[in-house]
Formats: C-alpha cells, sequence, structure tokens
C-alpha cells in the first residue's frame, strides 16, 4: 500500500493497557507523538466493568466512557479505528495494517487476551457466549432480552473470578443461574478450601446454584433452550450459556514477527520485546505480556506498567516493579479481595473463619505472612495487611 | 466541595462525604486525602482518579 505514516510511539490496542499508557506518557511529555491503532471503535471503556453492568443497570453504551474522538482530543493522540495489524517488521520498523504502512520509532504491543473455549459437543456449541469486550456484553444483553423475570436461565462455564461476578450481577439482574466447574471449589486457583466455602455459601445464599468437579461435554438445541449434559451425565437446561473459562494472551502477531514467545509476549525488566537486537524497540504490555514468569490479566499490574513504560518513553529508562497488588472480586454476595503469594511461594494457608467473614493467610515456614484472602468483614484490612506482602517483582 | 472520578471503574470520590468506611471522614478536600488511600471498588491509586467537572 502507498500509504505510508511515521510515528513516535505506535501503540497497537485501545484496551485498559494501550490507554493507560498513552495517558501516562502524555503527562510526561507534552509533545511525544502518539498513534494508536484500534481493532474496534476506538473508545474507551473500562473492562471490569462489564462483569458488574448488569445489576447497575448499565447498557454497553453506557459502559463507553470516552468514544474515540473525545479520547483523542483529550490525550493529544491519533486513533484510528476498525484498523489489524497484519504484520510487524522489526528490521525496517514498520508495521503492516489494513489501512497502509506505519514506521515507528517505539512500538508498542497492547493486543489483550481473548476467552479460551473448550470443546463441546453438540449442536449448541457454537452459540456459546464468552464476554472480553465491550461488543461481546451488547451481544449478552441482547441475548438476555433486557432484565430477567426469573425465568431466564444462564449456565456459567467456570467459578473463577469473571464467572463468579457474572454469576452475582446475572443473579441481582433476576436471572436463574447455574455455575459448573472442573474444580472442587469456586475461585479454584485463588482460595483455600474453607474461604471458598464461604463464598459459595453466600452465593447460594443469593441464589447461585454451583456444580463442582465437573464440566459441560455436550450442548444441544431444543425448541425452547438448551440442554446440557456434564461429564458426570447428567442433564441440565439454559435459555443462555455463557464461558468463563479463563483468558489466553494474544501472541500470534508477535510469534510470527520472531518476537519471543511463551504463555505471552516475554519482554525484559523494561518491558522491551526485542532487547539486544538494535532495532527500534518493540515493547509489550497489559494481557498480552510475560514477564518473569508473570501474566496478570488485572488493573492494578497494568497501571504499574502503564507508568513504568511511560517513563521509560519519556527519556528515563524504568524498570517494572511490582508491589503486592490485591485483586477485588465483584461479587456483592460476599465481598472478596485477595493477595495470591508470590508465584512459586512455599507455605500453608491459615485460615479464620467467622459468621461475618474469612481471614486467611499464606504463611512461610517463620509465619511471614506471604498472601491473604479477604471476605466479608474482614475486607477492611485490605490495605493494613497488603503494605506487610511481599513485593512481586 | 468538588467531585473526582476513579477513571478505571467510576467510583466518585465526593469532598462532601468523603470515605468514611476506610478513614476518609466527610468534608475531607481531595488534596488532603493521603496518597496511600485507594480506590474503594477497584484498587487503583488516588493518582489514578480525575476531578468531575458539574
Amino acid at each position: 500500500m502507498a500509504n505510508e505514516l511515521t510515528t513516535g510511539v505506535l501503540i497497537v490496542g485501545s484496551g485498559m493497557a494501550g490507554v493507560t499508557l498513552a495517558r501516562e506518557l502524555r503527562k510526561l511529555d507534552a509533545n511525544v507523538d502518539i498513534t494508536l491503532i484500534s481493532a474496534d471503535g476506538g473508545g474507551f471503556y473500562s473492562k471490569p466493568n462489564i462483569s458488574n453492568a448488569l445489576a447497575a443497570g448499565k447498557s454497553a453504551d453506557q459502559l463507553m466512557m470516552s468514544q474515540r474522538d473525545a479520547l483523542a482530543a483529550q490525550l493529544k493522540i491519533q486513533i484510528h479505528s476498525n484498523v489489524q495489524v497484519k504484520a510487524i517488521s522489526p528490521q525496517s520498523a514498520t508495521a503492516v495494517t489494513s489501512i497502509g504502512d506505519f514506521e515507528y520509532q517505539h512500538l508498542v504491543l497492547a493486543l489483550g487476551a481473548r476467552p479460551i473455549r473448550l470443546p463441546i459437543a453438540g449442536d449448541g456449541a457454537a452459540d456459546v457466549l464468552s464476554i472480553n469486550h465491550l461488543d461481546h456484553y451488547a451481544e449478552f444483553r441482547r441475548a438476555l432480552g433486557g432484565k430477567g423475570d426469573g425465568k431466564k436461565r444462564v449456565a456459567i462455564l467456570g467459578a473463577g473470578l469473571i464467572g463468579c461476578e457474572f454469576a452475582n450481577d446475572l443473579r441481582l439482574g433476576g436471572f436463574e443461574v447455574e455455575v459448573f466447574d472442573l474444580a472442587p471449589q469456586a475461585l479454584g486457583r485463588l482460595l483455600p478450601a474453607q474461604t471458598a466455602a464461604f463464598l459459595q455459601q453466600r452465593m447460594e445464599n443469593a441464589g447461585v446454584k454451583f456444580h463442582f468437579n465437573t464440566s459441560i461435554a455436550k450442548l444441544e438445541k431444543s425448541a425452547q433452550h438448551y440442554r446440557l449434559t456434564d461429564s458426570h451425565g447428567a442433564s441440565h437446561e439454559a435459555d443462555i450459556v455463557l464461558s468463563a473459562i479463563g483468558l489466553i494472551p494474544e501472541i500470534e502477531l508477535a510469534k510470527a514477527s520472531g518476537l519471543p514467545v511463551n504463555r505471552g509476549i516475554l519482554v525484559d525488566q523494561h518491558l522491551q520485546a526485542n532487547g539486544g537486537k538494535g532495532h527500534a524497540p518493540i515493547y509489550a504490555l497489559g494481557d498480552c505480556m510475560e514477564i518473569s514468569g508473570l501474566n496478570l490479566p488485572f488493573i492494578l499490574p497494568i497501571m504499574a506498567q502503564g507508568r513504568a513504560l511511560a517513563k521509560t518513553l519519556s527519556g528515563t529508562p524504568t524498570e517494572l516493579h511490582y508491589a503486592a497488588m490485591p485483586v477485588v472480586v465483584k461479587t456483592p454476595a460476599c465481598p472478596t479481595v485477595v493477595c495470591p503469594p508470590p508465584q512459586g511461594s512455599k507455605g500453608v494457608w491459615q485460615e479464620e473463619v467467622s459468621a461475618d467473614g474469612v481471614r486467611a493467610l499464606f504463611v512461610d515456614a517463620n509465619n511471614k505472612p506471604l498472601g491473604f484472602a479477604l471476605l466479608g468483614s474482614a475486607t477492611t484490612e485490605r490495605q493494613a495487611l497488603a503494605a506487610q506482602m511481599p513485593a512481586w517483582l | 466541595m468538588k467531585t473526582y472520578v476513579c477513571i478505571v471503574c467510576g467510583y466518585v470520590y465526593s469532598e462532601a462525604d468523603g470515605d468514611p468506611e476506610h478513614g476518609i471522614a466527610a468534608g475531607t478536600r481531595w488534596d488532603d486525602v493521603p496518597n496511600s488511600w485507594c480506590c474503594p471498588d477497584c484498587g487503583v491509586a488516588k493518582a489514578d482518579f480525575e476531578m468531575q467537572e458539574i
């Protein structure tokens, strides 16, 4: 294509990571030329808000915080919407896109992640919804047909963070909700057993039904609804099926460009993916990125990455460091905050369960706390405890 | 009295209301909210709030 543009900082991806970087960089440098390429409409919304928007009565339109043009004007950046990046040439510092080639001085990949889909048999399998984008949420809302009347049934595959948040939100919205998970408990990767049982009890009191140690093997359409067959052969019915199994980083573009990838795009302490090659630097941040074995698709890590990379791009090379970052699980039936111990930590959970909440500490052999989970009334201790936790990176 | 909105989750801090649950008394001006305070809804830092035009 003839269209050739030159830009200082080219950011691919307009999710939280890409926009946070643009915002932080603009704070530090009023003049640097920033171009953002978006595969969607280029507006800004906060993805975590999607999983508690239903009970709040918010439509997809209402979740949009800044439309493209307003965002571009506010941050003084160029935004190209509905553009696909097809290839990157690190040698010539060029990104090949659906509207032409962009030459860059610094390239930032903020490509995000996509929902993991497990293979399911049956003629209804293609109808399974997963939500990791505002457009998916709009589609989901259309499928729900507005607020529930207590009769529409939603089956959720996965009792992790997103599955639990949607379950609680849908229940508050008046829907019947059943959650299926292969694990024996909710939030299997985050919570110890008794703590998870407390959360489960609170959510069951709110009307959510859980099915553990099972998965959905088959999904068949019938005249009015879907018939789900679980891995034990038991049959369930639902009007809508939502998959919330987890996320897989978008690494294909990086891989095809010869950048190192593992689970995510591998970067060094400065978030650079092509260090030491002598080419124009390519960085990665957000859900697509992996650093020292950590791929953390949460808000606080993204904010930390955005700040560090903005400093580097404005001329002060800055290593990424993570303090311990508690994750808030938005389940109003049982307020929950989890600060997982650093990867590979050895220790045990000590769970104190009371009538109003749970205070669980992950401690090492010397009784030093490395992580925590707080439920219900205990969540007030979040900040005090977070300050005592070891840094993650 | 001004209000500030969390750029991540939309939580609104109102100087008039404060955040008494987390130790910020009603009437506390934004400038006097400690930097260690974080968004009660999503956990981001005070720096991730912007003043809301009324």
